[in-house]
């Protein structure tokens, strides 16, 4: 066997067994999330003997645990894309504009549903999931429209910023102005994965198809990108295209999130440094992996924040922002200044 | 049977004007770059080299036409264009993440249909570019490790393994010290041998002159376009440079030493 074939063999078994490890990681946190109640740690095999313990398990707990998983999977993925495209390690999901919009977006839906009598009746059927998602997805097109369109990296970021900072004022305004949404629209940016069932895991699991399929197909196009737009173009990659399914996946896969859990903090930033620290390589592996930290990320969180101050819980995303910070810290006073000779 | 003569001509380009930012950098240029050459582009700071570059490589928006042997570049397919024309930036961005092998094969994605693993072929052309760069040995190495210069190496093999008819350099040797310099001279000594056609901006004025022609660009228009040997490109070269570098021969080759006051300040015997 040659150099080459021994140097590619050895970076294969290295993804894969990190890979390995995400995947076992994320069954046993699963086991372990739908066994923790409020009452602490359950034996699940006792609980197949109790007709009310098992309906908790298969209507609360179950795709409360899967739906965490989906969830962190989705920003993960969507953080790794978001870095990869705008070749920023401080990239995240919601850097279009998306977290502002979603929030705006149910604020404006807990307005009208509680001042307008003619609205509630649909709005309720609409549901702050779907005003949220709305909202992501409307902000992402409005930084779109900014930016006029996504062949200018720079001013896309700008246009996301101003996107993002114009409508958290807006979002602002209408707790001033509507202080009984406040709770909840504190408890929405806080982030929770308690209101999850099943039909959300399989828009999850949809948007999660969606969004992986061409992010995995496009990667190469990252790998090009990380090497200068310009150098990019002349390998002959068609830029505007591939960016613009970038952006959409990017955009998807960060509303069916925030539309399901509200803003988790930190979960599509830390996943890909995470893997970064483990893995390097191209973006193939890299995406799949981030992917999966992301949900192995989030789903450790719920689990732990049910299970802290049990019966009492955490919001998740008040755990995820603690240790996710904490972790980056650690990550970034590890690994020092980078080396940079001359 | 016919023989369909080759175009002597690999890079024909009229009327090209270009702007940067909305500020106009390139006022017309027309030029014939000789298949099979190495043609050195140089001039002061700011005279638009870099961005003839880009234009020549369709990287940034520009009037005027570009012609690919003989074959308008717009008229080109993406993909083709891109194994047929290759480009090295000046400072070139480099994804740190990736291993010096994952970057050098990138140069092989005009190659490779969409999906696909790399051929035997990619394997044989990336290897090649980076014995050819002495990179090899840090194949497995992320490139966020290794200093300016290795990088530049690096980057340099990823164009390599594009195996393009033409290949455009930006400032190939910044960070290079004078022996990988030497052998930058060499790798493209031996891309010439294939018949492969070198346009490179420098700003070594003495490695310029190796090539074999020189096109010196000033204030966005051509002002010579001559052989490296010819008197004639030495005076206008001087003359872009105010006077203030002198090209004269040492050990048999032509270098440009500079003038801090003078003619008077070239050693004995120097003077041009």
């Amino acid at each position: 066997m040659n150099a080459v074939a021994l140097v590619q063999r050895r970076r294969r078994q290295q993804a894969r067994v990190v890979i390995a490890c995400l995947v076992s990681g994320s069954v046993l946190l699963l086991l372990l999330g739908i066994a923790i109640g409020s009452t602490g740690l359950e034996n699940l095999w006792a609980a197949g003997d109790d007709a009310v313990s098992l309906q908790i398990i298969r209507d609360i707990r179950a795709p409360r645990a899967i739906g965490a998983w989906l969830a962190g999977a989705l920003l993960g993925l969507a953080g790794a894309i978001a870095q990869g495209l705008f070749r920023n390690p401080l990239a995240d999901p919601y850097l279009l504009g998306s977290a502002s919009g979603a929030s705006f977006g149910v604020g404006v839906a807990l307005v009208l549903m509680g001042s307008t009598p003619y609205a509630t009746d649909w709005l309720a059927r609409l549901g702050l999931t779907t005003a949220a998602f709305v909202g992501a997805v409307a902000a992402v097109l409005l930084t779109l429209l900014l930016a006029r369109g996504v062949q200018h990296t720079l001013r896309l970021l700008l246009a996301g910023v101003v996107v993002g900072v114009v409508l958290g004022a807006l979002g602002s305004l209408v707790m001033m102005m509507q202080p009984e949404v406040m709770l909840s629209m504190q408890s929405f940016m806080l982030g929770s994965t308690g209101f999850i069932g099943w039909a959300a895991c399989g828009l999850m699991a949809v948007a999660w198809c969606a969004c992986a399929a061409p992010a995995l197909a496009l990667s190469r196009v990252l790998d090009g990108l990380s090497l200068g737009e310009a150098t990019a173009t002349s390998l002959g990659l068609p830029l505007p295209r591939m960016r613009a399914a970038l952006v959409a996946a990017l955009a998807l896969a960060t509303g069916a999130a925030v539309a399901q859990t509200g803003l988790i903090a930190f979960v599509g930033l830390a996943a890909p440094h995470l893997v970064r620290s483990l893995i390097r390589g191209t973006h193939r592996m890299f995406l799949f992996a981030a992917s999966l930290m992301g949900g192995v990320l989030l789903l450790a969180a719920d689990t732990l924040a049910r299970w802290l101050i049990a019966p009492q819980e955490l919001p998740v995303g008040v755990l995820t922002a603690v240790l996710g910070g904490g972790y980056l810290l650690w990550l970034m006073n590890q690994r020092g200044e980078p080396r940079r000779g001359t | 049977m016919t023989q369909v003569p080759l175009e002597p001509v690999a890079i024909r380009a009229s009327g090209i004007h270009a702007s940067l930012g909305g500020v106009a950098v390139l006022h017309g240029i027309d030029l014939a770059l000789p298949r099979g050459r190495w043609t050195s582009v140089v001039g002061p700071n700011g005279a638009g080299k870099s961005t003839l570059l880009k234009a020549l490589a369709q990287l940034i928006p520009h009037q005027g036409t570009v012609e690919l042997f003989g074959q308008p570049m717009t008229t080109f397919p993406a993909r083709l264009r891109a194994q047929r024309l290759a480009w090295l930036g000046q400072n070139e961005a480099s994804g740190d993440d990736l291993s010096v092998w994952d970057v050098a094969m990138l140069g092989r994605l005009p190659h490779q249909a969409w999906l696909a693993a790399p051929s035997l072929a990619d394997h044989r052309a990336v290897q090649d570019a980076l014995r050819a760069t002495q990179a090899w040995d840090w194949r497995d190495r992320p490139l966020g490790q290794l200093s300016g210069g290795e990088r530049q190496r690096v980057l340099l093999a990823r164009a390599l393994a594009v195996q393009a008819d033409v290949l455009l350099m930006d400032e190939p040797l910044a960070n290079l010290d004078p022996p990988h310099q030497a052998d930058w001279l060499q790798v493209v000594r031996g891309l010439l041998a294939q018949g492969r056609t070198v346009v490179s901006v420098l700003h070594e004025i003495s490695f310029a002159l190796h090539a074999d022609t020189l096109l010196i660009v000033a204030q966005g228009k051509v002002l010579h376009h001559g052989a490296c040997a010819d008197a004639l490109t030495h005076r206008r070269l001087e003359q872009v440079f105010d006077q203030r570098i002198a090209i004269v021969p040492v050990a048999g080759q032509w270098v440009a030493l500079a003038r801090t006051g003078g003619a008077g300040d070239l050693p004995p015997g120097m003077a041009p």
